[in-house]
């Protein structure tokens, strides 16, 4: 605009980086994005049937420890275990602890990193090279979660329909949600007389 | 007096039509559809205004050419007068809109009360889009909201209407009667995922398709291969995008800036190789809808054509694939069509005309 040359700031060089009318979501810093690399949550997605297994078992084992979580009460260990999971998580998936993790449905591919957060499928804008509308750098995560799904065991869970986002499960821990439905499922094939437990 | 038209209410080209087995819309474009009828819908260019006539003005180039007019949701993100204010407009007059609802800009609360203000003015068929970036539009500052996604929009107008539930499980006293759509971009990657990713809209409610424009017909004839394998255009009226591209500069700035549309090099090719380009363009057109037409489970076509609206009427006559058929057709009523006969004759001729005169004359 004028000929006055404006101080050099930080923000300046991240604008700079990176085009204006490119999104950049709240929760990460436009510092942050300009450095990022796509890698581990790449590897995540080419190794999702061993992420797949592994996870089964994690299942497992959280469940085995069900009266654990019970005994210390799931509203108490909720605080460090969502400490570990969210840092877990959001290194190998860049997690975005929306609670209510379909990392399995989707080839091991967090949907909510998507701009549109789509659990769904692909938007009708994904480039022709395969980045995303939004972001032109970044790979579209479900482009990367059809991949990854192909080489799932139960890849076809892709194809259910997911529920609108609760908002109210953000930062909870989708580990111990799961663990303590999957209990709750148990008793209640368990103790089918009961009334009040299947419905 | 005119013969009525087909799909008329006859109490008010604004009323609902009468509900018929099968149809879960009271609406014509769903009729048309069902009666195996090939269906053309286009695009209302949404004018920055706060003038009905504009609306008007814009929906009567389309008349008898048209099965349904797309009323869009601030399309590519930019600022435009609202779907439901246009839908409002439109069915008062008695045109079928296709209400598009765009995840990008309200939450599962304000989206479920437009639903039912959209169906209470008459609205019957809703298209549930995903909704492009606020990063493609005039102001990329704003807030995106989708707080659902194309998917679970479609699941949750389908649960309001056939089940009479919000999402919350509240009860709804009338549920809304909607036809319901959804958008497909077979041109875009994952491809081999799309046709899947189709079922699955299918499986949310969709009842009918609209694609992007499509500008590579044997892409296209790939993905309806697919589809028809999977037993998809059984379930779901599929309407293929087709639109004129003005010229060949234009038809580059949209594939390097419009995210999705995927138009080859041959396009182009030709489109630089004519004397006319816009001609050409709209030739161009025709012959692709003439290409599209003869793909086994293609249902109709969806004439976009961005700021050449007025070439909608051509390209659907030239193409010839109405085979004969009027689509509905605003008149103008009896009592209506009196005063604007009258019209010049009272203002401008120098009479006064008492009753008394007037019963004089009649005698």
């Amino acid at each position: 605009m004028s000929e006055k040359q404006p101080t050099v700031t930080q923000a300046t060089l991240v604008k700079k980086a990176a085009p204006k009318s490119d999104y950049k979501p709240a929760d990460v810093s436009p510092q942050r994005r300009v450095q990022r690399t796509f890698a581990v949550r790449l590897w995540s997605i080419r190794h999702s049937r061993l992420l797949e297994w592994f996870y089964s078992r994690f299942a497992d084992v959280f469940l085995l420890l069900h009266p654990l979580w019970k005994g210390i009460g799931y509203g108490r260990v909720e605080a460090p275990v969502k400490f570990v999971e969210k840092r877990v998580k959001g290194f190998m998936f860049d997690c975005r602890m929306c609670g209510q993790c379909i990392l399995s449905s989707t080839g091991m591919s967090c949907p909510m990193n998507c701009p549109k957060q789509l659990r769904n499928g692909p938007c009708g804008g994904v480039r022709a090279n395969g980045n995303c509308e939004v972001e032109p750098d970044m790979p579209c995560v479900w482009v990367k979660a059809w991949e990854g799904s192909r080489n799932m065991q139960h890849g076809d869970r892709i194809l259910t329909v997911q529920k609108p986002v609760d908002q109210s499960l953000r930062e909870t821990s989708a580990w111990l949600r799961v663990t303590a439905q999957a209990a709750a499922a148990r008793e209640a094939a368990q103790n089918p007389q009961n009334p009040g437990a299947s419905a | 007096m005119s013969a009525r038209q087909r799909d008329e209410n006859p109490a008010g080209i604004h009323l609902p039509l009468d509900p018929l087995p099968g149809h879960t819309s009271r609406g014509r474009l769903e009729r048309v559809l069902r009666r195996g009828e090939f269906a053309v819908t286009t695009e209302l260019n949404p004018p920055d205004s706060a003038d009905p006539e504009d609306v008007y003005n814009r929906a009567k180039i389309f008349d008898g050419w048209v099965d349904a007019i797309n009323a869009v949701d601030a399309s590519g993100a930019n600022c435009h007068m609202s779907s439901v204010g246009i839908c409002a407009l439109l069915t008062r007059m008695g045109y079928a809109p296709i209400m598009q609802i765009a995840c990008r800009d309200k939450n599962r609360i304000a989206i479920q009360g437009d639903v039912l203000g959209g169906a209470a003015m008459g609205v019957a068929n809703m298209l549930c889009l995903t909704g492009d970036g606020v990063q493609a539009g005039d102001q990329p500052g704003a807030k995106p909201v989708f707080d659902l996604d194309s998917m679970s929009l479609l699941e949750t107008i389908r649960i309001m209407r056939d089940n009479g539930k919000f999402l919350s499980g509240r009860k709804l006293t009338t549920p809304p009667q909607v036809f319901l759509g959804a958008a497909v971009n077979p041109f875009a990657p994952p491809f081999d995922f799309r046709p899947i990713h189709l079922g699955k809209k299918i499986a949310a409610g969709a009842q009918f398709v609209q694609t992007q424009y499509c500008f590579d017909v044997p892409m296209f004839k790939t993905f309806m291969q697919k589809a028809r394998d999977l037993g998809h255009t059984e379930k779901v009226f599929v309407l293929c995008g087709v639109g004129p591209l003005a010229s060949a500069k234009t038809a580059k700035w949209i594939r390097s800036n419009v995210p999705g549309i995927h138009i080859p090099d041959a396009i182009i090719k030709r489109l630089e190789g004519a004397q006319d380009q816009k001609r050409e363009g709209k030739q161009l057109c025709i012959d692709i809808i003439n290409e599209v037409k003869e793909i086994p489970g293609v249902a109709g076509v969806h004439v976009m054509a961005y700021r050449q609206e007025e070439y909608v009427a051509e390209i659907v006559d030239e193409s010839g694939v109405l085979k004969g058929r009027q689509p509905w057709k605003r008149e103008m009523r009896r009592d209506d069509q009196m005063v604007a006969d009258r019209l010049d004759h009272l203002l401008h001729d120098e009479i006064t005309e008492t009753q008394v005169d007037m019963v004089k004359i009649a005698h």
